[in-house]
Parts: structure tokens; C-alpha cells; sequence
């Protein structure tokens, strides 16, 4: 009896398939058929994917927006999501109102998408606030900043969901490095013993600041959830409909009581980790050049111009081409661009009221005395006082 | 419906049975509390009365415990988490301090998280490592929590049915060596405030302040006192967080001073701050510097040394000693000798 390899599994256990990396869009833009994906995308039209061009394109403006807004001191930080604007709209495409999602930091072109206003983000990321939209509004659970606490959250709600025979679905965002924190494989625990309606949508995006994914796992991260018994698929994260259809098929089956699925959207982060970082510390620029040529964007253009035909037509009625196409996004864009614009230069700075609300929802004498006791304080000062924070 | 004298676990459970049945969004989760009724039995019978989705049996995670509780409450449930051992509660304790305490404020009001986190805690039962600590002041230091802590089978049913209500996260923790006293317990008593502080036994010499298992220990202690011709104020806290220090005031405006004793060790403790809360709003009352009897600054010891740990009831006089400027066991320090700073390469100066 010699050595036994690790990657052998033990007589009995079933053997856990490698799962391929499930793409229909290459990022030449040619469409390739995928049996597990394909029944997903049947309703896929050219409006549709025009849509999704849209989207991706008013999300890169707004993190290019914001990556300028820190530049020139109007934002403390922003954490760019360049690279991964196909995983956050398709998966947030695929979202139904009803359904809870429990994003970590940089998921603000999901946030967009459910309704958030940028100037909500704006304000977040300016120090004004941490409460950057309404969860109760949008089913979008504060943002997480301590990395994959948030996918306990979707479990739990998702427990909750059963309770209440809703049909509704719950979805954790994290990223590669989270994969390693307990609470993530916790989460992955709770999710199958209670077979709760939950989607545990990971972006590989290669990178944990400096520490590249082969840090985090030794095997393709979409391996491990068949540990926990729970199905896992590795999909193509910048490509648009690949991401739409897994994350329409994992949500279908949380629905109809198939439990937990995991979602590996293997995508690249093209800009820093946030903006007080530097990326050329760690990786090389030829790693980057070669995700640039698998771009979301550009690779639903390439789809688009290769397909659109004389009868497609926009929402007027008028022909659709790549030029249509190109322009509506930018429009929308500008436009989404010039509101945030606007909306900055009327910002106010909140109030110290702000430092004392909403600690505890009920009556607090100790607190209440500190919040007396500084404005005495501020008294003293002419022009200063407690104003309430609602800004 | 007249009192009735059941001991200190079965009233806690009268409470979250009460809980239980006046709320259907109150859920319990634990290790142990279904079918088993939890190592203690707090949970006895519950599961089988209120159902498996009611009184949910958890993977031993506390982390994901008190994860999923945060999950649960953003669906609008009031978990009541049981956390197995005071020494446990450690792997949960980024849920608790950056989730369940910070979620309110850092969604300016739009989530609430109603979730009661019960912790058995305190020592003197034997138990090996990690059965006997007393975390309070790591929950005391967090905003955004309350702490509470009974000291009678009442106060117990009182407080987590209290804790249950509350729209604001509650540490409730459980005297664990106290859970077979008897006492008489109304269960039809209204629901009462979490916040104020009880005269557990009126005195004029000397205010003490306990919570939880030493509450006991303080009444003993006064009893043995005033055999002496010492007249003992004995406060019980109940609520740590926050402390009714009005109550407080008010005594030792009365006597001029002020021991407090918890098993928790002294420096960075609960005493630490009452004692220094008090000095700042009653120091023109005071007679003598507050008086601190704790346990010590140590990890809490094997079982067969705890006794010399954990307060007990001539500690706590020879404190109440200190604090009269009666004769007790540091006589012998000189309090006038001059101080030793340290030396700049940090050992002791000769």
C-alpha cells in the first residue's frame, strides 16, 4: 500500500465531479450552448440584452464616478467593482423584489439595481452616514464590511422564510477571501441542515487586497460546497447571461424547496481593492491585460453588433443597432452621472444629533446624559449646537 | 394568581414559555435546548410544547448561532439565543459586538434586533475550564447592548420575559449556581422595566453593590453584619446596562460609601466604572474611597482553588471593613508610603 493521494475520495463516498466553468458568452461574443444554463435563458431577446447593457454601463460610470469622487476629496474611500459589472447585474437581474439580499461593501451596482440612489452610496462613502439606503425599502440588507459575517444573515433570514411558507429567497454576496472565514462555511452548515431557500453567490475576483484566491483555496472554491451537501456551480462571472441563468436556476430551487445552492462567479477585480490601495504591489500587468480582453461590456457588444438584425427593433419602434445600443447606455449614464453630480453639491454634512440616534430603540438615561452633557458643551461655542442628523 | 415557590431555572422557564406563547415570532435556538431541554433544562419541555420550529435544536457554531439570529430578526423574529456556557460565547462574539449591537445604528433605525442572548455565567458549581467565567463587562463596554442579570427566581422570570419585549439587543445573564434556590415567583406579575435597580436589604452604614450570584452572598454578608451592629444597604443591580446609578446615589448620599463585588476580575470590571461613576456625582458624600472586592485578575481558576476566587461572604465584610475604616487584612499597608513608578526600562524601582 503506497501513498494516498488527498484528491482521492475515500472508498464509498461519492465521488464529487470537477465542475466545469459554465460560459454562453465567450468573450469573442459568440453565444455557445450550455445544457444546464440554456433553459434559462429562453425569454433572452436583444431588448433584453440591451438592457444589461445599459445596466453594466450606468454601473461602470457610477464606480468611475465615485473612484473620481474620492480623487478629489469628496468620497474617504470607494471600493471599485470594475471588472465585475456582468456578476452583479446578472445575478441581480435575476432578483425578484420579494427577494433579500445581504451584500458585503462593493456590491453598489447591485445596490443600484435595487433602487438604491447613488447619492445614497455617495453619502455612505463620504463619512456622513452608514446607512446608505432603507433595507426595510429595498430588501437590501446594510452593506457588511466585516468579511462574510453577512452570510449567516441570509441564512437566518432565509429560516425565517421557511417559517413564514414564503416564497420568497435570500442571497449572501462575498467574495473569494470570505470562503476562508468561519462564518461563511458556518453558514454553508446552517443553510443545508435546515435546507433553508438561500443563494451563497461568491465572486472569485481573484483577489483579497494583496492575497491572491490560490491563498484562500487549494481547489476551485465551487468544490467545496458539495462538502457541506450543498450543489455548487462555477460560472463564467463576465458573462452576463451565464450569471443571469445560474442565478435564475438557484433561485428557482430555493423556491420550490431544493434548499441552498452555491454560485462561483469567476470574475477578475480590474481596479485596486479600494482606493487607498495600490494593485501594482502584488500582481503583474500582463494578469490584468488579459482580463481586460474578457471585458462584460465589450463582449455583449460584440453578441449584439454579430446578431441584431433589420427587424429589432427599441422601445420606439425604431431600429436597433450597436450605435442605438451604445448610445442609449451612455445616456443613461450621463444622466444617472449628472443627477449624483447635482445631488453632491446639495449635501449637507449631518448634525452631532446624528452620533446619538437610533443606538438603542428604546430610552436610555445614561446615553440621554452624555448627549445633555455635550450640548452644554457645544453650548459654549457660538453658532454651535445639537441639530437633528438627518442628512 | 398568588406566588408560588418554584426554584430559579423553572422560573426562567415560565418566562420564555410565557414569551413564547404571547409571541409567535419569538424563536429559541441553542445547543442541546430541544429534545434534550438544554444541559441546565432551562428549555425543559419546550420544543415538545411549542414545536421544533419554535425551539430549534443548532449545529455547534455559537458564531452561526448568533449569525442566523441576525438573519431571523431582519425578518422581523425575536431569537432568544442560548449560548451552552459563559466560556462559549467567545466564537460569537464579532456577531454579537459588530452585528447584533451595531445593526440598529448603522441602518439609523430601519432594523431593530429584538434578540435576547442568554448566558449561564458566574462560577462555584466545579466545572472545568471555560464553565465558570463572567464576560459582563465585554457586553457592559459594547453600545448598543443591554446587560441584565437576576438575582431571584422573580426577578428571573421578571426579567426575561423583559428581555424578550425589548426592541433593543438584552445579554441576559443566568447565576447558574443559583438555579436550584426556591423562590416565590408571581407569573401573573405584568411585564416590569428591565432598568431599575432593587434594594435588595435596607442599611445605613454602607452601600453594596452586587448582581447576579453574589446578590446572595450580599444578603448573607449583611445579615452576619448587622449581627455586629453594621447596618448594610444591599443594591441589586439587575440591569448592568445600563446601571440605575440613581438608585445608587441615592444610598451612598445616605451612608458615605460604597463596596461593590462581582466574580469578574477587577481591572477594567463593572465595579471599576461604577465606582468611578460614583465618585464623579457623589464625591462630597463619600467618607471613603469606593471599595472593590472582585475576583482577581487571573483566568478563572480549576475548580478546586475557585473558592479562594470568587467573593464570598468574609471577603466581602472585610471589603465592608475597608470601606468603615474598621480594622481589616490591609491594615498593614501604609497607605502614605511613597508610590513606586516604574523605571523607565520597565522593572520595578528599589
Amino acid at each position: 500500500m503506497g501513498t494516498v493521494s488527498l484528491n482521492t475520495p475515500p472508498t464509498g463516498m461519492p465521488h464529487v465531479p470537477e465542475p466545469d466553468l459554465h460560459q454562453v458568452l465567450t468573450p469573442e461574443g459568440h453565444r455557445r450552448p450550455d445544457h444546464d444554463l440554456d433553459p434559462w435563458l429562453e425569454d433572452v431577446t436583444a431588448t433584453m440584452l440591451a438592457g444589461l447593457h445599459r445596466d453594466m454601463t450606468v454601473i461602470r460610470r457610477l464606480d468611475t464616478e465615485c473612484t473620481h469622487l474620492q480623487r478629489q476629496g469628496e468620497l474617504a474611500l470607494w471600493p471599485p467593482l470594475l471588472g465585475q459589472e456582468a456578476s452583479q447585474v446578472g445575478s441581480a437581474a435575476a432578483l425578484h423584489r420579494e427577494d433579500y439580499v445581504f451584500p458585503s461593501y462593493r456590491e453598489n451596482g447591485v445596490a443600484y439595481l435595487r433602487g438604491v440612489d447613488p447619492l445614497g452610496l455617495v453619502r455612505l462613502w463620504r463619512g456622513s452616514t452608514y446607512a446608505g439606503w432603507n433595507p426595510a425599502e429595498t430588501n437590501l440588507a446594510a452593506q457588511q464590511i466585516i468579511i462574510g459575517a453577512q452570510s449567516l444573515h441570509a441564512v437566518g433570514y432565509a429560516m425565517g422564510l421557511r417559517r413564514d411558507h414564503s416564497e420568497a429567497a435570500a442571497i449572501s454576496y462575498f467574495g473569494d477571501g470570505a470562503t476562508s472565514q468561519g462564518d461563511v462555511n458556518e453558514a454553508m452548515v446552517f443553510a443545508a441542515s435546515y435546507h433553508v431557500p438561500v443563494v451563497f453567490f461568491c465572486q472569485n475576483n481573484h483577489w483579497a487586497i494583496s492575497e491572491p484566491v490560490t491563498l484562500q483555496a487549494r481547489r476551485h472554491i465551487a468544490d467545496r460546497p458539495w462538502g457541506f451537501g450543498i450543489p455548487a456551480m462555477r460560472v463564467d462571472g463576465n458573462d452576463v447571461l451565464a450569471v443571469l441563468a445560474a442565478t435564475r436556476r438557484a433561485l428557482e430551487r430555493a423556491r420550490n424547496g431544493g434548499g441552498p445552492t452555491f454560485i462561483e462567479a469567476v470574475t477578475y477585480r480590474m481596479g485596486p481593492h479600494t482606493t487607498a490601495d495600490d494593485p501594482t504591489r502584488y500582481r503583474s500587468k500582463d494578469e490584468v491585460e488579459a482580463w481586460r480582453a474578457k471585458d462584460p461590456i465589450d463582449r455583449v457588444e460584440a453578441h449584439l453588433a454579430a446578431t441584431l438584425t433589420d427587424s429589432d427593433r427599441d422601445a420606439q419602434g425604431g431600429p436597433l443597432t450597436i450605435e442605438v445600443v451604445r448610445a442609449a447606455s451612455a445616456a443613461a449614464a450621463d444622466e444617472m452621472a449628472a443627477a449624483l453630480r447635482t445631488g453632491l453639491a446639495g449635501l449637507v454634512d449631518p448634525g452631532p444629533e446624528a452620533l446619538f440616534e437610533h443606538v438603542y430603540a428604546e430610552p436610555h438615561h445614561e446615553l440621554a446624559r452624555q448627549r445633555e452633557h455635550y450640548r452644554l458643551y457645544l453650548a459654549q461655542f457660538d453658532g454651535e449646537q445639537l441639530e437633528a442628523g438627518t442628512r | 394568581m398568588s406566588a408560588q415557590e418554584i426554584t430559579f431555572g423553572k422560573a426562567i422557564t415560565a418566562g420564555l414559555r410565557a414569551a413564547l406563547a404571547e409571541d409567535e415570532k419569538v424563536v429559541l435556538m441553542g445547543e442541546d435546548i430541544g429534545t434534550l431541554g438544554g444541559v441546565f433544562r432551562i428549555t425543559d419541555g419546550l420544543m415538545q410544547e411549542f414545536g421544533p420550529d419554535r425551539v430549534v435544536d443548532t449545529p455547534l457554531a455559537e458564531s452561526g448561532i448568533m449569525g442566523t439570529a441576525v438573519g431571523l430578526a431582519y425578518r422581523g423574529y425575536r431569537p432568544v439565543v442560548e449560548i451552552q456556557f459563559d466560556g462559549f460565547v467567545y466564537p460569537s462574539f464579532d456577531q454579537i459586538v459588530s452585528q447584533v449591537a451595531k445593526t440598529y445604528y448603522r441602518t439609523r433605525g430601519a432594523v431593530p434586533m429584538p434578540v435576547t442572548i442568554r448566558i449561564p455565567f458566574g462560577g462555584g458549581i466545579g466545572s472545568p475550564e471555560h464553565h465558570s467565567e463572567s464576560p459582563e463587562a465585554y457586553f457592559v463596554h459594547t453600545a448598543g447592548l443591554r446587560v441584565v442579570s437576576p438575582s431571584t427566581p422573580q426577578e428571573g422570570y421578571d426579567l426575561i420575559r423583559a428581555a424578550i419585549a425589548s426592541n433593543d439587543p438584552v445579554v441576559y445573564l443566568e447565576p447558574k449556581r443559583r438555579y436550584h434556590d426556591r423562590g416565590p415567583v408571581d407569573l401573573s406579575a405584568p411585564l416590569r422595566p428591565m432598568g431599575p435597580a432593587a434594594v435588595a436589604a435596607e442599611g445605613t452604614d454602607v452601600t453594596l453593590v452586587a448582581y447576579g450570584p453574589l446578590v446572595k452572598t450580599c444578603l448573607q454578608a449583611a445579615e452576619a453584619a448587622a449581627a455586629e451592629g453594621i447596618s448594610i444597604d444591599v443594591i441589586d443591580l439587575r440591569s448592568l446596562s445600563p446601571v440605575d446609578y440613581g438608585l445608587i446615589e441615592a444610598s451612598v448620599r445616605r451612608t458615605g460609601r460604597l463596596v461593590i463585588t462581582h466574580e469578574a476580575s477587577r481591572t477594567g470590571g463593572l465595579g471599576a466604572e461604577i465606582a468611578a461613576t460614583v465618585t464623579e456625582r457623589c464625591f462630597h458624600w463619600l467618607e471613603h474611597a469606593p471599595v472593590r472586592v472582585t475576583g482577581f485578575d487571573i483566568p478563572y481558576p480549576p475548580a478546586k482553588l475557585e473558592h479562594h476566587h470568587v467573593p464570598d461572604l468574609d471577603r466581602i465584610l472585610d471589603g465592608v471593613d475597608r470601606a468603615l475604616g474598621r480594622a481589616n487584612s490591609l491594615d498593614s499597608i501604609d497607605p502614605f508610603a511613597p508610590p513606586t513608578p516604574l523605571a523607565a526600562d520597565g522593572t520595578e524601582r528599589g
